[in-house]
């Protein structure tokens, strides 16, 4: 079956698709934005990272699924929590992996980011997962390499693989109907990748999606993308069944966005008390790491209603599905089926 | 460098477009590089070169405002000669520089060493443009009288415009005794402040810092303020929002003497270009909304702006394949802006006549130069173009060394088929020049 006709790639046309999609491939060569993903898509991986989800509780957490293939993660801006999942999920592949991070790779040499990709592809690797500070930086890794790219993070742009896993995450919970679903997304809308990425997967899945923020963190023509807009968090929050909360930067640069970390804990930080205007029964996640008394109170984030910890587990399970669906079948055509 | 015609020229049957008159067919005369007859039937018993314009466009020679030549300093990018060849190609006989090289024009040693590597070129007349501020730094003045004597036609601190009210009004105030325009690249670079794309609903899907219109807006409109007080003669560069045009046509109706231009990217591309990070479109003032083009469009119908300017800003291959924050600013534009241009006439925006004039006299008006028409014991310098011919935007033919435009591919109509400067064929596409 190829319904590839209707997927519309992220890149433009230099690149090459390997083998040709069918049914359990995923037609495309890389990862790069949750926007050009469709639905369709969406449901295999997370079909497939379902069927990987239960490798984390064997005692012998591998499977040879990967094995012969290499993974390079090329972490150019700092990250502990996501370059671990993705190194888990690929060693629990059993592909091999290597890291690179910013500080020491030659890109601090001043080499290209481009060359540093064509580096790494002549040596065979096969994935390059990229974390990177500026937005496009995926784009233009995906656009000179033939080896697929996985965006780990591009600066405010997309975070295609946390959307991923917070959706997994409520379907666990809630089940696949997502259509109808209230979520309250709070926080740094405007520099959140977290944001834009989960706001097109919710949209997409006909989802009902409100930001909350002070207005310097809500970037203008928002409500193009299919959210409303509220800069009041309580009234917000009556009838939601889901809560996002961002994480709040507050290092330099944002010091122009709101007076002080008090005074945005106290309008938009989500404590007990205001989050029961919700659901009973409501979900609240965060992609961590947490500024606990700040954007989330300690009582909620290890409350109840809380999935901050399964989200951080389901990652090295999404992950292993995204990175199964893009490897599995390069340089072997007919190869694949999850 | 030999001289390719030293004889007479005869430019036979082509359609003559000058400013301010009507096109008819007429054939001109050029002896010792100035024009010595233009009529209908004219012939001449002398031993002369005859080019056929019948089918064609004569036009008199284009002036850019706006160029960015990159010699001294980052030859890499482009060189005065280089540079020089992609404007007789575009059909542009002069071209103003920017003074951002390194070291900046901003003292007679740059003007004069532009002015002599030009020469050297003998290809299109080069006019610098002198700094307002010493190193473009923004705190002191430029030298601006010795800038003036050595042969700077305007003065400027694009690229990293003046951000001080106080400067700005010293600078103009000392620009008027001299008679020279400042030229200002409006931006408030605190509200621009590491933007890199227009503020608006593609910056906040692609997560891009933007740049809001009004970064620009306030800039002009302390301009246009400064202008009224000082008197001096200002032009504004590359208009690119909705707002600009409207304070530029409200300052106008007041009889503030005041010039606006707009570049080709502006006029014909919004944000969208940039569809998935690519740099080719990444330009400062940045390709705005689709409101903002309907305005710049309305604006040069409407003769608000009236000039065309390219911005030519070549950059090397390598700094545009980089990631989006970090690729520079800049489009290279000489060798695709008439083909742009001209199809403002045929959308119905202006008339020929008017488009040419945006290329030509209006241009020459706003910074006082001679040139820009043609005319009877004028200077030889004239713009032959096939207005029919169709082509496609190939950056691997440009004589610049800047490939980076976004318009690669694009179906234009009218080409330039023959430059002439000072009565020397300096381009054409027949002769192996």
């Amino acid at each position: 079956m190829s319904s590839s006709s209707r997927h519309k790639s992220a890149i433009r046309s230099t690149k090459t698709v390997f083998g040709s999609p069918q049914e359990g491939c995923i037609s495309r060569k890389d990862l790069l934005t949750i926007k050009s993903l469709d639905v369709r898509d969406i449901e295999l991986i997370i079909d497939t990272a379902a069927a990987f989800h239960e490798v984390a509780g064997r005692a012998v957490k591998k499977v040879p699924a990967l094995r012969g293939k290499t993974i390079a993660n090329l972490f150019i801006e700092p990250s502990t929590r996501t370059r671990t999942s993705f190194e888990l999920a690929a060693k629990r592949l059993s592909a091999d992996v290597v890291n690179l991070s910013g500080s020491s790779s030659s890109i601090m040499k001043g080499e290209s980011l481009v060359d540093t990709g064509q580096a790494l592809e002549c040596m065979g690797v096969d994935l390059v997962v990229i974390r990177h500070p500026a937005a496009g930086a995926a784009h233009t890794l995906a656009r000179t390499l033939k080896a697929g790219v996985v965006n780990a993070g591009d600066g405010a742009h997309e975070h295609p693989t946390q959307a991923l896993l917070d959706l997994f995450t409520i379907i666990r919970v809630r089940g696949k109907n997502i259509a109808g679903l209230r979520v309250v997304m709070v926080g740094d809308i405007t520099r959140s990748r977290v944001a834009r990425s989960n706001i097109h997967l919710l949209i997409k899945l006909n989802a009902s999606v409100c930001v909350v923020g002070p207005p310097t963190m809500i970037p203008p023509h928002i409500e193009k993308l299919g959210v409303s807009v509220s800069y009041d968090l309580e009234s917000a929050l009556k009838g939601a069944d889901l809560v996002m909360i961002l994480r709040v930067q507050h290092e330099r640069e944002q010091r122009s966005l709101f007076p002080n970390i008090q005074e945005y804990a106290r309008l938009y930080g989500v404590t007990r008390e205001r989050l029961a205007l919700a659901k009973p029964n409501v979900l609240v996640l965060h992609p961590g790491p947490m500024n606990r008394g700040i954007e989330i109170s300690t009582e909620v984030a290890d409350g109840l209603s809380s999935v901050i910890l399964d989200q951080v587990a389901n990652g090295i399970a999404v992950r292993m599905g995204v990175l199964y669906l893009l490897a599995a079948t390069r340089g072997a055509k007919g190869v694949g089926g999850a | 460098m030999a001289q390719l015609y030293t004889s007479d020229i005869l430019i036979q049957n082509g359609k003559v477009v000058r400013p301010g008159m009507s096109t008819t067919v007429a054939n001109i005369l050029i002896r010792s590089g100035t024009i010595s007859g233009i009529r209908r039937g004219l012939k001449t018993s002398a031993q002369c070169e005859v080019i056929d314009a019948k089918g064609k466009l004569v036009c008199p020679g284009f002036i850019d405002l706006h160029t960015h030549l990159r010699e001294p300093g980052f030859e890499y990018k482009e060189t005065i000669q280089t540079g020089s060849a992609a404007a007789v190609a575009g059909g542009f006989t002069s071209i103003c520089c920017m003074p951002n090289t390194n070291p900046v024009n901003d003292n007679k040693a740059v003007t004069e060493f532009i002015l002599e590597k030009s020469r050297l070129a003998g290809l299109a007349r080069v006019l610098p443009i002198g700094a307002i501020t010493a190193r473009l730094a923004g705190d002191e003045l430029a030298v601006i009288g010795e800038l003036a004597s050595s042969g700077c036609v305007a003065l400027s601190d694009d690229g990293h415009p003046v951000s001080g009210s106080l400067i700005m009004r010293r600078a103009m105030e000392y620009a008027k005794a001299l008679g020279l325009t400042i030229v200002d690249h409006c931006e408030d670079r605190e509200l621009s402040k590491h933007g890199v794309m227009h503020e608006g609903e593609v910056s906040t899907t692609l997560g891009l810092l933007g740049i809001p219109s009004a970064a620009e807006d306030v800039i002009v409109a302390r301009d246009i303020a400064l202008a009224e007080m000082t008197g001096c003669r200002l032009h504004l560069a590359h208009v690119s929002t909705s707002g600009a045009v409207r304070l530029v046509r409200e300052a106008k109706a007041r009889g503030v003497s005041i010039t606006a231009e707009a570049c080709p990217h502006h006029f014909i591309l919004t944000d969208e270009a940039v569809g998935d990070f690519d740099t080719h479109a990444k330009v400062n003032p940045p390709l705005r909304a689709e409101s903002d083009v309907q305005a710049i469009r309305a604006g040069l119908a409407d003769g608000t702006i009236e000039v065309i300017a390219t911005d030519h800003a070549p950059h090397a291959s390598e700094e545009k394949e980089q990631e989006f924050d970090r690729a520079p600013f800049g489009i290279s534009g000489l060798e695709t802006a008439l083909g742009l241009t001209l199809s403002l006439v045929e959308d119905g925006i202006l008339d020929l006549e008017s488009a040419i004039r945006a290329l030509t006299s209006n241009p020459a008006k706003a910074f006082g130069l001679d040139g820009g028409d043609l005319r009877e014991g004028g200077k030889a310098d004239i713009t032959i173009v096939d207005p029919n011919e169709e082509w496609e935007v190939d950056p691997s033919t440009f004589r610049s060394k800047g490939r980076n435009t976004p318009f690669a591919g694009r179906m234009l109509k009218g080409k330039v088929v023959t430059t002439i400067v000072g009565g020397k064929v300096v381009f054409s596409t027949n002769k192996d020049i």
